[in-house]
C-alpha cells in the first residue's frame, strides 16, 4: 500500500511539474497556429506595414509594435534613475527604520494591481500632462509616464535586493580607505552587484512591455504611428484588450493573435536574458 | 583597576578613560578604558568572543560610525590629539589609519586598481607615480612576485592568502601611521597565515599595528605588546613575553592556560 | 576648494540626489494611494454589497455579482493553481533535485512564464477554451488565472521546502516513514507558514489580474453563478466602468478598486506577518 502512494505520490507530483512546460510549449503552438493565416498572408511585413485596416482585411503591426516600444522606451527612461535612486536610499542612507517603513510602503505598492495604475494615470494624471502639453493627454508619453510609476516599486524593491548582497565587510574596507558614502557606492557596490541591477532592469523591462491595463486607458487608442508623443497611440496589449472581442473575420481574429505572438517572443526574449545572462551569475557569486 | 606596563616607544595612540556604548545597548560594551599604544609596534588585543577587542579596534579608525546611534565617551588621542570630536574628519581620519579585515576584501576592480584605489581617492592622478607607488606597495607586501605580471587580472581571481596580501598592499599604498588587523587570518589557510605574520613582522617598521586575533600563539609570536580583555573591561596589557609567561592578573593567567574562553 | 571638499561636495549632492528621486517616486505613489482611497470611498456603501450592477442613474446599483464573480473566478483558480503549483513544487525540490536536468528546466520555464504578459494567456485561454466552446464562459477565466497561479506557487514551494533542513527528512526516512509520508507529515509541517506565505501573495497576484479576464470570463450584468456562463469580476468591471462616461458609474469603479486594493494589500501585509512570525520563532 505504502509503495503504492509512493508511486503515486511521486507521478502526481512529476507530472504537474511536467505541465509548465506543456503549457508554455502550448502557448507557442497555440499562438502560431491562431497566427497562421495572418503570418501566411502579410508574413515578415505585418512588422513594418503601417496600415491597420480592418473594414479593408488590411492589418500592419507596425502601429501597436512602435507603440509598446515607445512606451516602454519612455517608462524606462524615467524609471531607471528614480528606482536606483530609491534603491540606493533604502539600501546606503535611510536609517534601518525610515528604510524597514518605506521599503515595505515600496513592497506594498508593487503589488497594487496595474489597473489602479491605469484609471489614476486616465482621471488625474491626463488632465495635468493634457495641460502641459497639450492635445488630448493621452498617448505615448501619458503611457510611459504611467507605466513608469508601475514600475518604479517593483525596480527599487529589486535593485535595493541586489544592492543588499554587497557584504558589509567589503563597504567598511572601501569606507576604511577614507572614501565617501558616493565613492563606496560607485567603486565598490554598483561594481559588486551590477549584473544583478542589469537584470533587475530588464526584468522591470520585461513587464513595462506586456502590461495592459496600466496603458489601455490612457494610449487614445488610435491605430496609426502617432505624429507626436502626445498624440493618440496603440501597443500591442492595448489592441489586443481593445479589439479582440470585435474581431468579425478570420484575418482580423488571426492578425491579433501575430500580436500576441510578437509580444510573446519578446517579452520571452527579455526575461530570458535578464535571467539567464545577468541574474544567474548573481547566484553564483559569493564571497 | 587594569595593570598596564610601561610602553618605551613613543605613544601614538593614548586611550583615556574610554568608553564605547552600541545603539540600543543600556550598558557601555568597553569600559573606562585606558592604554598606550607604541609607535612602530605590534600591539596585540587578545580574549574570548565577545569581550569587545573587535569593538575598540573599530573605534580607532571610527568604523562604528557607518551605523546609527553607536555612542563614544572618554577620549582616543591619535598623535596628541583626539579622533572622537563631532567635527572628525572621518576621511582623513581613515586614510592615517588604515584597516584589514576577517576576511579578504577585493574591490571588484583589477589588481592594479585594488592597490591604487586610496591613492586615486587623494586626487594622485600621474601614471607614473601610481605604477611607482602600487609597485612599491606590492612589494612591501610581498605580493610582487606573485602579481606583477598580471596587474590588470581581476583581483577576485587571487587566492585567499593572496587576496588578504592585496588588501594590505591596497592598505599601506596610503603610507597610513596606524593599520589595524581584525583577525587577519581567521579564514586563510596555516601556510597563507604564516605568510601574512611574516608580513607584520616586517611592515612594523614602516608603520604602527594593532591586530586583533582569537589565536594565542599568533599574538605570541608577533606582537610586542599583548592587551587581554573581558567583558568590556581591559584587565591587562604588558610586553607580550612577561603577559604570556608571568601574567600579573589572576584573569589573564586563567585565561592564557585555557581555564576558560 | 581642496580635492577633499570636491569629493565630500559630490557626495552631498548625490545624497541629495537620491533623496529627491525617492521623494519623487514615493510622493507619486502615495498621490495614487491618496486617490484611491479618496475616490473609492465616495461611492462606497452599503448598497454596493447588496445590490448587482445596473444601468447608470440607477440608486439600486451596486457591485454584488462582480464581488461574486470575482470570489468564484478567484476560488476556482486557486483550487486548481495551489494543488498542482504545491506538488510540481514539490516535485522540484523533494525529487527532482537541486540541480536535476528536469527540475532546472521547470523551475526556469516558471521563471519566464511568471512574467508572461497575462493578456497574451488570455488570448491562448480563447483559443483552446472560448472558440471551441463558442462562447466566454466562468471555467475560461479560471483556467487564465490557474495558468497564472501554477508557476508562482510552484517556486515559493519549490524555495521553501528547500529550506526545510535535510537532517529533518533523513530522521523521518531513518524511522521507517515512506517518502510520501516524510514530505507530507514533515516537511510540508517544516515550511507550513513559507507555503502558506506564497500561496496568499500568490492568490493576491491573480487577484488583482484583469487583462487575462477580458476575453475569457468577460462580463456579465446579472447575478451569475454558472461558471458555463460569462461571469461578472471587479476588474473587468472596473474597466468597463472607468471607460464609460457615466459619472456614477466611474465613482462605483473607483469602489471597485478600493475593494480590490484592500484585498490584495490586506493579504500582502498578512503574508508579511507569517514571516515575521516564522523568523521570531527561530
Amino acid at each position: 500500500m505504502d509503495k503504492f502512494l509512493d508511486s503515486l505520490f511521486l507521478n502526481t507530483s512529476r507530472i504537474f511539474a511536467i505541465t509548465v512546460l506543456v503549457v508554455l510549449v502550448a502557448l507557442f503552438i497555440v499562438l502560431f497556429k491562431e497566427a497562421k493565416p495572418a503570418i501566411d498572408a502579410f508574413g515578415l511585413q505585418f512588422l513594418t506595414n503601417t496600415r491597420w485596416a480592418p473594414n479593408m482585411d488590411i492589418f500592419g503591426g507596425y502601429p501597436a509594435i512602435y507603440g509598446s516600444i515607445v512606451s516602454t522606451a519612455i517608462a524606462m527612461l524615467i524609471a531607471t534613475p528614480i528606482a536606483i535612486g530609491i534603491a540606493i536610499f533604502l539600501s546606503e542612507l535611510a536609517s534601518p527604520l525610515v528604510a524597514a517603513i518605506v521599503g515595505m510602503a515600496v513592497e506594498l505598492l508593487a503589488a497594487i494591481p496595474s489597473i489602479i495604475y491605469g484609471m489614476w494615470g486616465l482621471f488625474y494624471l491626463a488632465p495635468i500632462l493634457k495641460d502641459i502639453w497639450g492635445g488630448s493627454g493621452l498617448g505615448l508619453a501619458t503611457a510611459g509616464v504611467v507605466l513608469s510609476i508601475m514600475i518604479i516599486p517593483f525596480m527599487a524593491a529589486i535593485t535595493r535586493d541586489a544592492m543588499k548582497t554587497t557584504p558589509d565587510i567589503l563597504k567598511e574596507s572601501a569606507y576604511g580607505m577614507g572614501a565617501t558614502r558616493w565613492e563606496v557606492l560607485k567603486d565598490v557596490v554598483i561594481p559588486y552587484v551590477k549584473s544583478g541591477i542589469i537584470g533587475s532592469i530588464i526584468l522591470a523591462l520585461g513587464r513595462a512591455i506586456g502590461e495592459t491595463m496600466a496603458v489601455t486607458f490612457v494610449m487614445g487608442n488610435a491605430h496609426k504611428v502617432p505624429h507626436s508623443l502626445f498624440e493618440a497611440a496603440t501597443s500591442i496589449p492595448v489592441t489586443l484588450a481593445n479589439e479582440f472581442t470585435e474581431a468579425d473575420t478570420d484575418l482580423y481574429y488571426s492578425s491579433l493573435f501575430y500580436l500576441a505572438l510578437i509580444l510573446l517572443v519578446i517579452s520571452f526574449t527579455v526575461i530570458a536574458i535578464a535571467k539567464f545572462l545577468f541574474l544567474k551569475r548573481v547566484q553564483e557569486k559569493k564571497i | 583597576m587594569a595593570t598596564v606596563c610601561e610602553v618605551k616607544e613613543e605613544h601614538i595612540i593614548e586611550v583615556k578613560n574610554f568608553s564605547f556604548t552600541y545603539a540600543g545597548a543600556d550598558k557601555p560594551n568597553l569600559k573606562k578604558i585606558n592604554m598606550p599604544i607604541g609607535k612602530n609596534a605590534v600591539t596585540a588585543l587578545i580574549g574570548p568572543s565577545g569581550c569587545g577587542k573587535t569593538t575598540l579596534l573599530r573605534c580607532f579608525n571610527r568604523m562604528h560610525d557607518l551605523y546609527p546611534g553607536n555612542r563614544y565617551d572618554g577620549e582616543i588621542l591619535l598623535d596628541g590629539k583626539n579622533i572622537l570630536g563631532k567635527k572628525e574628519d572621518l576621511i582623513a581620519l581613515r586614510t592615517r589609519v588604515g584597516m584589514i579585515f576577517q576576511k579578504p576584501t577585493p574591490f571588484p576592480m583589477s589588481i592594479f586598481d585594488n592597490v591604487a584605489y586610496g591613492l586615486r581617492l587623494q586626487g594622485i592622478k600621474s601614471k607614473s607615480e601610481l605604477e611607482g607607488r602600487v609597485e612599491t606597495a606590492l612589494k612591501d607586501s610581498a605580493l610582487w612576485n606573485e602579481v606583477g605580471d598580471r596587474l590588470k587580472n581581476p583581483a577576485s581571481a587571487l587566492s585567499g592568502g593572496q587576496q588578504q596580501r592585496l588588501c594590505i598592499a591596497r592598505a599601506i599604498a596610503v603610507e597610513p601611521e596606524v593599520l589595524l588587523f581584525d583577525e587577519p587570518t581567521s579564514a586563510l589557510d596555516p601556510i597563507s597565515t604564516q605568510s601574512i605574520e611574516e608580513l607584520v613582522l616586517k611592515l612594523k617598521d614602516k608603520v604602527t599595528i594593532a591586530i586583533v586575533t582569537h589565536n594565542m600563539q599568533q599574538a605570541a609570536r608577533i606582537s610586542d605588546y599583548t592587551a587581554f580583555m573581558y567583558m568590556g573591561d581591559l584587565i591587562e596589557m604588558g610586553v607580550t613575553e612577561e603577559l604570556f609567561i608571568t601574567p600579573k592578573e589572576d584573569m589573564t593567567e586563567q585565561y592564557i592556560t585555557g581555564k576558560f574562553g | 576648494m581642496t580635492r577633499q571638499d570636491r569629493r565630500v561636495l559630490t557626495d552631498k549632492i548625490i545624497t541629495a540626489l537620491s533623496f529627491i528621486a525617492s521623494f519623487i517616486g514615493i510622493a507619486a505613489l502615495f498621490w495614487i494611494l491618496g486617490v484611491l482611497f479618496y475616490k473609492g470611498f465616495t461611492a462606497l456603501n452599503l448598497h454596493t454589497f447588496i445590490y448587482d450592477m445596473a444601468p447608470p442613474g440607477r440608486a439600486e446599483s451596486g457591485l454584488r455579482n462582480a464581488l461574486v464573480g470575482q470570489l468564484i473566478l478567484v476560488a476556482g483558480a486557486s483550487l486548481i493553481g495551489v494543488p498542482v503549483g504545491v506538488l510540481a513544487g514539490t516535485y522540484l525540490s523533494e525529487y527532482g533535485g537541486r540541480n536535476g536536468k528536469l527540475a532546472k528546466l521547470v523551475r526556469d520555464i516558471s521563471d519566464i512564464m511568471m512574467s508572461t504578459p497575462s493578456i497574451v494567456i488570455g488570448a491562448f485561454v480563447y483559443a483552446i477554451v472560448v472558440a471551441p466552446m463558442g462562447h466566454f464562459s466562468g471555467w475560461a477565466g479560471i483556467i487564465a488565472l490557474a495558468i497564472m497561479m501554477i508557476p508562482i506557487v510552484l517556486r515559493t514551494t519549490d524555495d521553501m521546502l528547500q529550506l526545510v533542513p535535510g537532517s529533518l527528512r533523513e530522521a523521518a526516512v531513518a524511522l521507517g516513514a515512506p517518502k510520501y509520508k516524510m514530505i507530507i507529515q514533515v516537511v510540508y509541517r517544516g515550511a507550513k507558514s513559507g507555503l502558506v506565505t506564497g500561496i496568499l501573495l500568490s492568490i493576491a497576484r491573480i487577484a488583482g489580474e484583469t487583462a487575462p479576464l477580458l476575453f475569457t470570463s468577460f462580463s456579465n450584468n446579472f447575478f451569475s453563478t454558472d461558471l458555463n456562463k460569462p461571469i461578472a469580476s471587479l476588474t473587468v468591471t472596473m474597466f468597463n466602468y472607468a471607460t464609460s462616461p457615466y459619472e456614477d458609474w466611474i465613482d462605483m469603479g473607483w469602489s471597485a478598486a478600493l475593494i480590490l486594493a484592500l484585498f490584495v494589500l490586506g493579504a500582502n501585509i498578512t503574508a508579511r506577518f507569517l514571516i515575521r512570525k516564522k523568523k521570531g520563532e527561530k
